[in-house]
Order: C-alpha cells, then sequence, then structure tokens
C-alpha cells in the first residue's frame, strides 16, 4: 500500500475570528502574508520530510478560503519536485471544470512531471459546490466541461506530432502543441477524487484512480463496489492501486498522544464545511432530484448527513470527537498498533483498497506534532502495511 | 398541455382564453406562480404559455446555451404559428428573450410588455446592476424579490415529488444561460434601437433585484416606450398585484399608436 501525506496549508490564525462562514465571503484583511509565509514554509519542510520517511506527498486547492491557503495545488509540487528526490507527488487536484485554459493545466503537469523526473499524478477535481463562486464557472455544466477539459489534456500531454486542432463546446484551439511533453509514458497516472457509486463508475470506466474523501464506514464500500463492477465490465483490471481512502491519522507514543493530534487534525472535518448556506448546492451542480429533495427540506438537504457513524446515525462534523471520527471509519488514531489494527478493519470491510492518503496534519497541529506524528507513523505503522496485502 | 415540436425542441405549451394572440415568457423563477395573472390576460387574449427548453418537463436540446437560440426558438415559434401583431409580454428572464427577438425581428410582433427584465448591462464594469442572487443568503433574495414575502412565496415544503423537481430544473436552466455574463449579454444594449415596436416597461416599485432605476433606463432606451410603476409590488408584480398588471397591459393595447 502506497502511503500519502496531505494537508491543506490550512491558515487557521483566522479561523477565532470567524463564524458562520469559513469560505468564499471572508475577507481577506484577516490573512497576515507573514505569519501565512512563515505557515507556508513549515508545511513544505513537512512535505520535504517526507522524502526521507518514505511516505509519498499530496497537495489539493481551495480558493477564497481560511481553511485551505493551498489556492494553486502545483505551486507547492513545482518546489517539492525540485526538493524531494524519491516519493511520488500527487496533486488531487486541479478543478479542470473551474479552470478556463485546459492547455495551461497540461503545461504545468508536464512541466512538474518533466523537473520530478516522472514523480508527478495528476488529479482532475470537479470541486467542491462553493468553489464555484470564487471560479465563477457555470454549475449548470460543470462536469460536461470537465469531461471536455480532461479529454483536452490528456490528448494535448499523448500527441508527439503536433499541433492540433480542438474546436469542442466549451475550448477553442486551433494549435493545441504543448511543450515540454510528459516524462511518464503515455502521461502520468490520472486521478479523480469522488464522492457517488455514480461519479466511480464513470471514472472506472476510464481507468483512473479514484480518492475518496470523508465517506468514513457506510459510503465508501458502494463507492469501491461500483467501481470494480465498472472496472470488470470495461475489460479493465480490477485493481487496488485504483482505488484510495483519505483517513485523518493520529499515531502517538501512547493512546492518548495518537488521539491528541487526531483531536487537532480533526479541525479541519469541523471547519472545512462551514459555508454560507447559499453557496452549499448553486443550481444545476446537483442532480435535479437531489436539489429538488434540498429544496423541500429548505436548502438544509443537500450534502447533509453525509458523515455517518458506523450504525447509520448523522454526526454533526462541528461536533465530531475523535470517537466519533474513529468509529465513523474517517480517522484512525491512537498507539501504531490501534493505527494498524483499525485501519486493518476498515481496508477488509470495504474490500481492500492501494493507497491511504493520510492527513497527517490539519487544523492547529504544530510543526513539532505534526513531525512527531509522521516519523512515528513512518516508523512503526508503514513498514506493517505490507501485511495487508497490497 | 401541448407539445409543438421546433427542429429539434419539443415545447411544452399551454394555451388559454380566445382573441388576439399574447406570447408570455415566464422568468426565471416562480414558474406555478404566474397563473393567477395569466388567467386575467386569458380573458381579453388567446394567451401561449411556453416552458422554455431546460425548465419544467421542457427537454434542452444540448446545442441550446444562450438566450439567444431561445430568442430563435421563439420567432420560428410565431412563424409556426402564423401569428400576426402578437403582444408579446416577457417577465424578468422572460424580457430578456422578449428583447433578444425584437432586436432580431419585430415582423410578427405589434406591442412588447417588459415586467422588471433583465439582460442589459447599463453600468461600469465594479456595478452590480442585477442582484446576485446565487451570492446573497436565500432569505435576504426574497425579500428583495417579493415586497410581501410571507404572502408571495411559495411553500416549498408542500410541493410533491414532480412540482419540486420542476422548480429545481427552473433554476439549473436559468444558471445555465445566465451565470456569465450574470443575466445579460454585453452587445444587447447596442442594438436596443432595433426593438421598433411600442413598448411598455412595467415596474414594481420595490423591486430590488433590478431596481427602479434600471428599469427607468430600459425605458429610456426604447425609442417608442412607456413606463407603468406598480406599487406594492417587487420583482415580479404581476404575481403579487396581477389584477394591476393585467390592467396596465390592457390599457396599453387599447391605446393608440402614437408612432
Amino acid at each position: 500500500m502506497k502511503v500519502w501525506h496531505f494537508s491543506e496549508m490550512a491558515y487557521h490564525p483566522a479561523w477565532p475570528e470567524l463564524r458562520d462562514s469559513y469560505r468564499v465571503v471572508v475577507p481577506n484583511r484577516l490573512y497576515d502574508p507573514k505569519i501565512g509565509a512563515d505557515l507556508y514554509h513549515r508545511y513544505l519542510d513537512e512535505w520535504a520530510l517526507c522524502d526521507e520517511l518514505g511516505i509519498n506527498i499530496m497537495t489539493n486547492e481551495h480558493h477564497a478560503t481560511a481553511t485551505c491557503a493551498d489556492s494553486v495545488c502545483t505551486i507547492p509540487m513545482a518546489i517539492l519536485a525540485r526538493e524531494t528526490k524519491k516519493v511520488r507527488l500527487l496533486a488531487l487536484g486541479m478543478p479542470i471544470g473551474n479552470r478556463n485554459d485546459p492547455i495551461r493545466v497540461a503545461e504545468e503537469y508536464s512541466m512538474l512531471d518533466v523537473i520530478s523526473r516522472g514523480r508527478i499524478e495528476m488529479g482532475f477535481v470537479k470541486g467542491v459546490p462553493f468553489e464555484i463562486s470564487p471560479a465563477n464557472t457555470n454549475p449548470a455544466d460543470l462536469m460536461e466541461r470537465f469531461w471536455e477539459a480532461h479529454d483536452l489534456i490528456l490528448k494535448a500531454m499523448t500527441t508527439h506530432d503536433g499541433p492540433f486542432n480542438w474546436e469542442g463546446t466549451h475550448f477553442h484551439y486551433r494549435s493545441v502543441n504543448v511543450w515540454p511533453r510528459p516524462w511518464q509514458e503515455p502521461h502520468p497516472p490520472v486521478w479523480m477524487p469522488v464522492g457517488s457509486p455514480g461519479s466511480a463508475a464513470e471514472a472506472a470506466e476510464r481507468g483512473m484512480t479514484i480518492g475518496v474523501l470523508n465517506t468514513g464506514w457506510v459510503r465508501t464500500p458502494p463507492i469501491f463496489e461500483a467501481y470494480r463492477k465498472r472496472a470488470a465490465a470495461a475489460g479493465r483490471p480490477v485493481t487496488p492501486q485504483r482505488l484510495a481512502y483519505m483517513a485523518l491519522i493520529g499515531v502517538g507514543t501512547t493512546r492518548e498522544e495518537g488521539q491528541r493530534r487526531a483531536d487537532q487534525i480533526l479541525d479541519y472535518s469541523r471547519t472545512s464545511g462551514i459555508v454560507a448556506p447559499q453557496f452549499m448546492n448553486p443550481p444545476g451542480y446537483a442532480s435535479v432530484s437531489q436539489s429538488a429533495q434540498a429544496l423541500r427540506m429548505s436548502g438544509g438537504g443537500f450534502r447533509a448527513g453525509r458523515i455517518q457513524s458506523r450504525d447509520g446515525r448523522a454526526i454533526d462534523p462541528r461536533k465530531m470527537t475523535v470517537a466519533d471520527a474513529i468509529d465513523a471509519g474517517l480517522s484512525f488514531a491512537g498507539t501504531p498498533d490501534d493505527v494498524f489494527d483499525q485501519l486493518g478493519a476498515f481496508y477488509d470491510h470495504v474490500g481492500g483498497f492501494g493507497h491511504l492518503l493520510m492527513m497527517g496534519q490539519g487544523g492547529v497541529l504544530s510543526h513539532e506534532e505534526t513531525v512527531a506524528n509522521l516519523t512515528l507513523f513512518s516508523e512503526a505503522v508503514l513498514p506493517r502495511l505490507e501485511e495487508l496485502g497490497v | 398541455m401541448e407539445r409543438i415540436q421546433i427542429g429539434d425542441v419539443s415545447l411544452e405549451v399551454r394555451t388559454a382564453g380566445e382573441g388576439p394572440p399574447l406570447l408570455f415568457l415566464h422568468g426565471g423563477d416562480y414558474v406555478a406562480q404566474n397563473q393567477g395573472f395569466l388567467e386575467k390576460l386569458a380573458r381579453r387574449w388567446r394567451v401561449l404559455i411556453p416552458r422554455h427548453p431546460g425548465f419544467g418537463g421542457s427537454a434542452r436540446p444540448s446545442g441550446f446555451r444562450t438566450v439567444h437560440d431561445l430568442a430563435y426558438l421563439y420567432l420560428d415559434l410565431l412563424d409556426r404559428q402564423r401569428l400576426g401583431k402578437v403582444v408579446l409580454v416577457g417577465s424578468s428572464f422572460g424580457g430578456w428573450i422578449a428583447l433578444e427577438m425584437c432586436v432580431r425581428s419585430v415582423e410578427r410582433i405589434g406591442r412588447l410588455v417588459l415586467i422588471d427584465t433583465l439582460g442589459v448591462k447599463f453600468g461600469g464594469r465594479e456595478e452590480q446592476d442585477i442582484a446576485d442572487i446565487y451570492a446573497l443568503p436565500a432569505d435576504e433574495v426574497l425579500r428583495r424579490t417579493f415586497f410581501t414575502p410571507e404572502r408571495a412565496a411559495p411553500d416549498y415544503s408542500k410541493l410533491d415529488d414532480a412540482e419540486a423537481a420542476a422548480v429545481a430544473s427552473d433554476r439549473a436552466a436559468t444558471a445555465l444561460y445566465g451565470w456569465r455574463p450574470y443575466m445579460h449579454d454585453p452587445g444587447l444594449r447596442q442594438w436596443l434601437h432595433r426593438v421598433r415596436v411600442p413598448s411598455l416597461v412595467i415596474w414594481g416599485q420595490g423591486d430590488r433585484i433590478v431596481s427602479l432605476d434600471y428599469g427607468e433606463k430600459l425605458w429610456r432606451s426604447l425609442s417608442d416606450a412607456r413606463f407603468e410603476l406598480i406599487s406594492e409590488a417587487g420583482h415580479y408584480p404581476h404575481i403579487e398585484r396581477p389584477e394591476a398588471v393585467a390592467d396596465a397591459i390592457e390599457r396599453f393595447a387599447r391605446a393608440e399608436v402614437t408612432s
């Protein structure tokens, strides 16, 4: 199993001043660039350390938010492509339905792939609904734009006798000719985060690796199952290497220490959904039936009940405890044995997966604590993962 | 309910009343709430009430992406039905479609009625002419939309599956056609001189989606237009004051054409 360390590079110093929305409408006067610079450097140091620990690196991006100061997922990767030498670099990823220029995406990923000598893995993401407003992209045809961008980027990265013509519905270029070409053949591995069986099946058809985030004990199995089924139907190899699961991981020399670390990382889950409701379901983003359901519940229906306990109770993410998160399968926390056992139980429950996306830093967890968390994980959990059989 | 085939489009059209033809183009939301007003219009006119492609149960062909497509579709509808001297009435987003039709052809259009219509950009690049209904809290949008929201706003918890799905489709379709540029066509203003048909601009005094000031600018941009203010009404005055708006349209239809 491959392990990837992920942090949202939170700008948590602004959090105490925020109440009803941590995103979209938060003015950046609450951001102090001097504090922000220190935070960027420490988060980058933690990723750089991963190169020595044998943990791969994952970045993401969000916009107009204090929950995630990584607004361009390829910028930390550009730094780390040179600063690291061994581990793989996953940007999960680029919101290609929200970016106006897919060719620029192909260029960024290709450059990164060459500089890192073939260590890039490229994520294409739909983006959460509250990313629509900062990008001002049309929510009603987002996925149509997403798939056109996807097709264009891959064609641009795999065409070596260009230029070629592209006059699609959303993107228009008459001379596509991306330099450099990527290092990896035919192109770097492609990932997509998914949150439903339907989108898992779409990814399976194309052989993409799916990253499943915040779906836990109840919602993950049908997503993985939908992937396996569609991959088999499409004649693609059904392998755990195409399935990734994200968990918040706190490991300590004592159970108390590991859970305390997880508790601080869990501030990610407690804050990331605090968004003014009008940005939660832009029209056309969700299906007609989902939106109709939300309408009848006065808008409260969409995205509600996303976090569930093992026995199906809805958990309010703002009040979630470490015990809740472990029960829900969102967090593995405690001693190295605890973490391994929880991970193993979850692994068996969902039918296996090949990548663990480890949120090893989140919220206010300090640099020293993060280093200790990652180091202990690499020493006492990572070597045992082959016991899981992938 | 009738379906009229126009090219690839199977258009959902309701017809009510007898008399000279009137085409009503609904706004982006509150489509079901137009009913009372349309019944009043049906006392004098044969009212054609299409549901725009993508809205309610009207399918949208994949090539339909802009208000221009809707304008050509309704011009085609008037041709197919061989209608003449049509009274064209548009509310909000529907008024935008009506304007796009008129700058293309007024051959079959007798008079134009614009109710709290958007679609034109008057202000500068940092001015928001049209309130951003997608960025404002829902209760604030309601207060800006209706003069008396507690009376005019529907209770969505009482809708059945099909009704709720129709509203969700309306909202998604409005976003599809109007998201960016936001609820306007940057090129439309320069062609408004082509609206060569007597026009009536009706505005709800309390409209805070598109302000009265915007309504007056629109009125002054049209060569042969009169203006009627409806008190105690917001963005959909024909929903809040159906009788007053229907009366205003009747007076306008009877009035001598001066130009």
